[in-house]
């Protein structure tokens, strides 16, 4: 709630000139992101028990398949933001939206780099045209194509309008990449939830230690750091805005 | 009530504001000429009244309907020439009316009609099976202004009308302008030309930065006088 | 007095019989697009190398990937014709509503980029002895196409308001179309292979879904897309 609360437009335009304080709650979910982030990490690296086969390269799966999950609840969030936003036409909505994939496009990268890491000595290569692999890169690129076209549109309510529109289009890459290991039998990409294809190679059995970190650190980075790092990004925007109120202000007198 | 209510309308692009609280009440059988320097907010205003731009704030009522919410019931009493023709090149001008006859809800053989007379009537009959690619710009301009007329819509909006045209086109543009103003259609028209549109308007309203800063009748004014008003106001 | 309005169909048409007009008129689109994807499986065949063997496995790849191209150029350039004389705001203009002019645009670029699609076809079946003529084939293409344009005709009306224009349509286009080409292309490469019905079919139930899926997409978001 507090994230939406702090980009109210309506509000803005009273508000130019001042710059309004840090509330509480975005100072504590940024040290609970903190705190959580490096104990996820402590847990991954020594609390989570040595996988047998792959040893400790597994450990770097707790980054990877969170850094995922978090990715796609912050997209999903952008396409209600911008659902919300061709509704109400509140610039809030579309701050949101915005916020939504540039943390979720960070995110998946976090899980693409992670995953090549983890591939290299898994299975001998940093990278392979992988059915789940290439999908994962072209929801990458959708996302950055939202970014060029959010920069070649000058008008900012066409640009708000049309960002809306493809940000809701550009999720169902996010879907397809979800489910694309369910799909294509002739992935070698180990699912994680259910069961995996035929021919994964990496995958393994979780144990009751690596079953909490898992869940601890999904909980950190689909929850905690995608909350402060979006309300972090609406504020920028908003200061942004300000100055590009004050500038719009300042030529006309 | 008036044809044309606009009330208190703003328009921002984001925070660019272009209107700031226009208000204007135009009759029907008036011919307004929108004055003002460019970026005044003539275009813009033009571009909401035809429901092509939505307005940020404010109210307005185009023959009792109201805008954005009935924009579809508007528009079907909206012939609008913009700065843009407004026509498909590799069609020829018989084609084009045809197309937009269609658009309208035209019968056929209505529209058929129509077309011949507006086309007698701009002066485009001998060319109106040729492309409309191989016209020349003054020629654009009348095949848009018969596709404009084309519904006999009740409001006609103008938005630099003259901008290109030579002589010959601007003259018949004029007596077209005061054609339509005779057979009882509303008429608003952006224009730079002062001396223009004291002489085909009825009433002038010159807008300075999106509000309005001068409306009065045009009835004895020339265009020196026009000119003496448009740089004390605009 | 209520004014004469045209029915949403009969908008529709009339936008769908203009596009048809002016391209027989010009062959702009079909000529440029056909000559472009002649061109593509030419390249294709030469960079390939395809023996008879990688033939039947690249050829729906080719076949799909040239059809996405070629429609690319033609919705550019058909989005094009409505802006450069102002067009679309005469289609926005008249009292119809937005997702007649969707239907109208679709429609349109639906054909022309289908007779591409067929061209491509004949000429993978002829140079590569491939038999692509069959029931099954064409209803594949249809509905591949159709998936193409539908996306393409919606992110064609939304590139040409950028800057970048034609440039951006691949970029924002190609990636959201991948779920498509997925499935058109295993389609297309089992219908080949002569796999069994229950193998395919599901590729094709897809096929549809997703069309349903962009079609009522489009009609719903094509307003907010051409609105200002």
């Amino acid at each position: 709630m507090g994230v939406l609360t702090q980009a109210a437009p309506g509000k803005m335009k009273e508000k130019i000139g001042s710059t309004g304080g840090r509330p509480v709650l975005l100072t504590v979910i940024s040290i609970i992101a903190v705190v959580s982030f490096v104990a996820a990490m402590a847990m991954s690296l020594f609390y989570a028990g040595t996988d047998v086969t792959q040893g400790h390269v597994q450990r770097i799966f707790y980054t990877h398949v969170s850094s995922f999950a978090g990715a796609f609840v912050v997209l999903g969030a952008a396409v209600i933001g911008g659902g919300m936003y061709l509704w109400k036409r509140d610039v809030k909505w579309d701050t949101f939206a915005l916020a939504g994939i540039e943390v979720g496009f960070v995110l998946s990268l976090v899980n693409l780099f992670t995953g090549m890491v983890w591939a290299r000595p898994i299975w001998n290569t940093w990278w392979t045209w992988d059915p789940r692999l290439t999908s994962a890169a072209i929801m990458v690129l959708t996302y950055a194509a939202y970014f060029m076209l959010r920069a070649g549109i000058e008008n900012p309510d066409t640009r708000r309008r049309i960002a809306s529109v493809y940000g809701m289009l550009a999720f169902s890459t996010v879907v397809v990449t979800f489910i694309i290991i369910r799909i294509r039998p002739d992935t070698i990409h180990p699912a994680v939830i259910g069961a995996s294809p035929q021919n994964a190679e990496g995958g393994f059995e979780l144990t009751s230690s690596m079953l909490a970190t898992l869940s601890f650190a999904m909980v950190v980075w689909s929850v905690f750091v995608p909350w402060a790092l979006m309300w972090w990004r609406i504020r920028l925007e908003n200061v942004s805005e300000r100055v590009n109120a004050l500038r719009a202000k300042a030529l006309e007198d | 009530m008036a044809l044309i209510e606009i009330e208190k309308l703003t328009k921002a692009f984001g925070f660019m504001p272009a209107l700031r609280g226009v208000t204007l009440s135009v009759e029907r059988g008036e011919s307004v000429a929108l004055l003002g320097a460019n970026g005044s907010g003539k275009s813009t205003l033009l571009r909401i009244l035809s429901g092509l731009s939505k307005p940020t704030n404010g109210l307005i009522r185009v023959g009792g309907w109201e805008l954005p919410r009935e924009a579809s019931a508007v528009r079907a009493q909206i012939g609008m020439v913009g700065h843009k023709p407004l026509v498909y090149e590799n069609l020829s001008a018989r084609e084009n009316l045809r197309f937009f006859g269609r658009l309208y809800g035209l019968d056929a053989r209505a529209t058929e009609q129509r077309a011949e007379a507006l086309l007698e009537q701009v002066g485009l009959s001998k060319r109106a099976n040729d492309l409309v690619r191989t016209y020349s710009r003054g020629m654009f301009q009348r095949l848009s202004i018969a596709r404009a007329l084309l519904h006999q819509p009740d409001i006609l909006l103008f938005d630099e009308p003259h901008t290109g045209l030579d002589q010959n086109a601007s003259a018949l543009l004029d007596s077209l302008l005061l054609d339509a103003r005779a057979e009882g259609r509303t008429i608003l028209f952006a224009t730079h030309e002062l001396e223009r549109a004291a002489r085909v308007s009825t009433r002038l309203v010159i807008l300075q930065r999106g509000s309005v800063a001068h409306d009065g009748p045009s009835a004895g004014l020339d265009g020196a006088a026009v000119g003496a008003l448009f740089a004390q106001k605009a | 007095m209520m004014p004469a309005r045209a029915s949403f169909f009969s908008a529709a048409y009339a936008i769908f019989r203009k596009d048809g007009l002016a391209e027989f008129r010009s062959r702009e689109l079909i000529g440029s697009m056909g000559l472009f994807a002649l061109l593509a499986v030419l390249i294709f065949s030469f960079a390939l190398e395809l023996n008879r063997q990688a033939r039947i496995e690249s050829v729906s790849g080719v076949l799909w990937v040239t059809i996405v191209f070629a429609s690319i150029l033609g919705l550019n350039r058909s989005m094009a014709m409505e802006r450069d004389q102002g067009n679309l705001d005469a289609l926005l203009l008249a009292p119809i509503s937005r997702s007649a002019v969707f239907a109208g645009k679709l429609a349109g670029n639906f054909v022309f980029t289908g007779v591409v699609g067929l061209l491509v076809a004949l000429v993978v079946t002829v140079l590569f002895n491939i038999p692509l003529a069959s029931g099954w084939m064409l209803l594949l293409l249809v509905m591949g196409v159709l998936g193409f344009t539908t996306i393409g005709t919606m992110l064609a009306a939304m590139t040409v308001q950028t800057r970048a224009r034609e440039t951006l349509l691949p970029i924002v286009m190609l990636p959201i179309a991948v779920p498509l080409l997925l499935a058109s292309v295993r389609a297309t490469s089992y219908v080949l292979n002569n796999a069994a019905q229950e193998i395919w079919l599901p590729w094709l139930a897809i096929l549809a879904v997703l069309d349903i899926i962009f079609l009522v997409l489009g009609v719903v978001l094509f307003e907010f897309v051409v609105e200002e």
